[in-house]
């Protein structure tokens, strides 16, 4: 299946990248690791007359820590975040970069590509939502960070203008005694996962001192479960505990009836998959190594 | 008027062979092997993503080539089936399918061997959970995984004597 014809400009700098959307204007859309954008266009569901290609540009794929932060460049795939050393100090990170998709796939995607395409389905958001996270953008008139609560505005919409792209990803490393993980629940390894639970625990002896909890595929953007993050913040996490935040995953977002199952299967599914990101997220919280990653049939 | 869409001059390696061609930019990679280098071991299965039947290997690392522009490719290095045999002789990958009857119709053989090659240069025995991980992109729709996983496990082993 082949396209809409359209022109191809390299950019070799992500300024240079800034200028050509701002001169081509909003026709124009950029290519990263291209696995949404790519089959998009081979559907004829994006059509843009140009594309600035970001792949030829040096220095967008890496993973930095500096003063108690992980840096990611735009353009760091997600086998890179994978196979990196680094992100195993925030094992929730490598729940999410080692399920997304299949390997083919993890070869090209991009964290940066992954959080501006802000499909409701998608596995980044999500899992970043729970750690302080903030997007450095770039455009021509200049440099902004934007956290990323504030990025994500509706489905495959977020606050970049038509000539900003990704600069970097910033995500605090979080304190000794907290905990996170990323369990999404998929049909089949290539596509994107039915629900999703990211959590994170801080805590303080037996007491949670903290919690994050966010869904993905159950809304159109990545929801915050706060009445179950309530449920589990300064509570001892017991069952009882654990049943409250549950119940209150079930109520919390919009999840729409499709092909992938019924909102009530799916509302079901999220609170499941918080019950074991809880588990996960509290043994690791004590430093215990645990691996989890997608699950699918 | 009718819009015009420049073609683009790139260079890259297929198998070691350096190919210098005029690409128009929506052209797929897939396409490029298949249609002007007329490399048709690469196949073209569901042509969404999802399959597999058209992995390639880029530079080292495994892709779906449908899912990728060939002008993406300008400057790479690409290894498809064809560049698995040398001199005549059968790749140790292609000739574990071959001798634990890893395939049935074929289809899908070549991306999984491709697959098969990223996993194995690495790992020569690799566990049963990284098997399935490694090949999740691939689909056979014969559903012949038993004697695939036959074929890998023995792949691994003649890589590490090779």
């Amino acid at each position: 299946m082949y396209p809409r014809a359209f022109h191809y400009h390299r950019a070799s700098s992500l300024n240079e990248a800034a200028t050509m959307l701002s001169q081509l204007g909003d026709e124009a859309k950029l290519l990263a690791g291209g696995q949404s954008l790519i089959p998009l266009m081979k559907l004829r569901f994006a059509n843009p007359r140009h594309l600035v290609d970001l792949n030829f540009v040096l220095g967008t794929s890496y993973i930095k820590e500096e003063g108690g932060v992980l840096q990611f460049g735009a353009l760091t795939r997600h086998s890179e975040i994978e196979n990196s050393s680094l992100s195993a100090r925030l094992p929730i990170l490598h729940d999410c970069a080692a399920g997304i998709a299949d390997v083919q796939i993890r070869n090209r995607g991009t964290i940066g590509g992954s959080l501006a395409e802000a499909d409701p389905s998608g596995d980044w958001a999500a899992v970043l939502l729970t750690q302080k996270t903030e997007v450095r953008c770039l455009s021509p008139r200049g440099e902004r960070t934007v956290p990323l609560k504030d990025f994500i505005t509706d489905a495959y919409t977020t606050v970049l203008e038509h000539d900003e792209l990704v600069r970097e990803i910033i995500v605090k490393v979080p304190e000794k005694g907290s905990g996170g993980a990323y369990l999404a629940f998929k049909r089949s390894a290539p596509v994107y996962p039915t629900a999703s639970a990211a959590v994170q625990l801080t805590m303080a002896g037996d007491i949670c001192k903290d919690a994050a909890i966010v869904l993905g595929c159950i809304g159109l953007v990545p929801v915050k479960a706060i009445a179950a993050e309530d449920a589990l913040r300064g509570h001892k996490i017991d069952d009882k505990a654990v049943a409250s935040a549950m119940e209150a995953v079930r109520v919390a977002g919009d999840p729409q009836s499709d092909m992938r199952g019924s909102a009530e299967y799916k509302r079901t599914l999220a609170a499941a998959l918080v019950k074991r990101a809880i588990e996960v997220a509290l043994r690791r919280a004590r430093g215990e190594r645990v691996e989890v990653t997608h699950i699918y049939a | 008027m009718l819009e015009t869409f420049d073609k683009v001059a790139i260079r890259l390696k297929v198998n070691g062979k350096p190919y210098s061609v005029s690409v128009e930019p929506r052209m797929l990679l897939v396409e490029l092997l298949r249609e002007e280098l007329n490399l048709t071991g690469t196949h073209v299965g569901c042509d969404t993503t999802y399959c597999g039947a058209c992995t390639v290997l880029i530079n080292g690392a495994t892709v779906k080539s449908c899912t990728m522009f060939a002008v993406q490719a300008d400057g790479a290095e690409i290894l498809t089936v064809e560049g698995l045999e040398k001199d005549g002789k059968l790749h140790p990958i292609q000739k574990a399918f071959g001798d634990s009857y890893g395939l049935q119709c074929g289809y899908c053989t070549p991306g999984l061997m491709l697959s098969t090659f990223q996993l194995v240069t690495k790992n020569h025995a690799p566990s049963e959970m990284e098997i399935r991980k490694a090949i999740a992109g691939n689909t056979c729709r014969c559903t012949g995984y038993q004697n695939i996983f036959k074929a890998i496990r023995l792949a691994g082993q003649n890589m590490k004597g090779a």
